[in-house]
């Protein structure tokens, strides 16, 4: 039920699959941990998978905001890739939706970077 | 005819009325156990998936204000979770025995210069899932009553277990 994640490159964007729940506590901690320890290596194409993200709740929302500013301030780009009806429809209510980069196709999310 | 419709309302609440209480402590486990508390009521009230899902998520939200905003992970201080099952609504009230909230000071998230926040979702996305949320002070802090109607409310389908 926790969250994990696991980060592979391709072309040079860090891709990380999200799996589980990203939620107040390990899940939000492990989010923030997995995109600070990218930036502190200069990775600053960050796309995040959230297709097997189970559930997400208000700090979990929050933790992407967070996400997507803080590689904002330090020059670099986080998009999301296949959001789940659930997470798309939070994104929604909260007008989140536009604010994010949000992709469905892995192959076109990658060449989205500039 | 409303004492016709009266009597005949309690009898069936009498039938199927459900209540069930928990005191909690102010720890990260608690919000889970609401949580999972919230979508096992909700599936047993017969909501669909959808519904049990925003049921749960709202409890979930309203539990992380009582333990984090309200009680502020304090050993000493309880939640109170109430679930209360009838065949018009789901209603549950989460209490806590915090400083009290003011409503007034919680900025809208929808807002353009709030989007950007980190927090201050938690009670729009509980209205948003709910059909009736009250927010009050009560003796020992807030109380927080949320409802969501029973589809059909009817109550077919369901049968009292006692």
């Amino acid at each position: 039920m926790s969250m994990k994640t696991s980060t592979r490159l391709v072309d040079g964007v860090a891709i990380v699959d999200c799996s589980g729940r990203i939620t107040l506590g390990e899940g939000s901690v492990i989010l923030r941990d997995t995109v600070r320890e990218l930036l502190s290596k200069g990775q600053k194409k960050i796309l995040l998978n959230l297709g097997d993200v189970t559930y997400i709740d208000s700090s979990g929302i929050g933790e992407l905001v967070s996400a997507f500013t803080t590689v904002r301030n330090q020059g670099g780009e986080l998009k999301l890739l296949n959001l789940t009806k659930k997470v798309h429809d939070l994104l929604q209510i909260t007008k989140l939706y536009t604010v994010f980069d949000v992709k469905d196709d892995e192959a076109a999310a990658v060449k989205a970077y500039k | 005819m409303a004492e016709v419709e009266g009597a005949l309302f309690r009898e069936h609440v009498a039938m199927t009325e459900q209540r069930v209480s928990y005191t909690l402590d102010s720890t990260l486990e608690t919000v889970d156990s609401a949580e999972q508390a919230a979508c096992r009521f909700a599936t047993e009230a017969g909501f669909a998936d959808d519904e049990v899902m925003q049921i749960s998520m709202a409890v979930r939200e309203a539990a992380v204000n009582a333990v984090l905003h309200g009680n502020a992970y304090d050993p000493g201080k309880k939640v109170k979770l109430e679930f209360e099952t009838n065949s018009r609504d789901l209603v549950i009230t989460i209490c806590d025995q915090g400083k009290g909230l003011d409503l007034g000071k919680i900025p809208d998230p929808l807002a353009p210069e709030n989007l950007l926040k980190t927090s201050g979702r938690g009670i729009f996305l509980i209205r948003s899932f709910m059909d009736e949320v009250q927010i009050r002070p009560s003796q020992t802090g807030t109380e927080i009553k949320l409802v969501k109607h029973v589809p059909g409310s009817s109550g077919t389908g369901k049968e009292a277990s006692q």
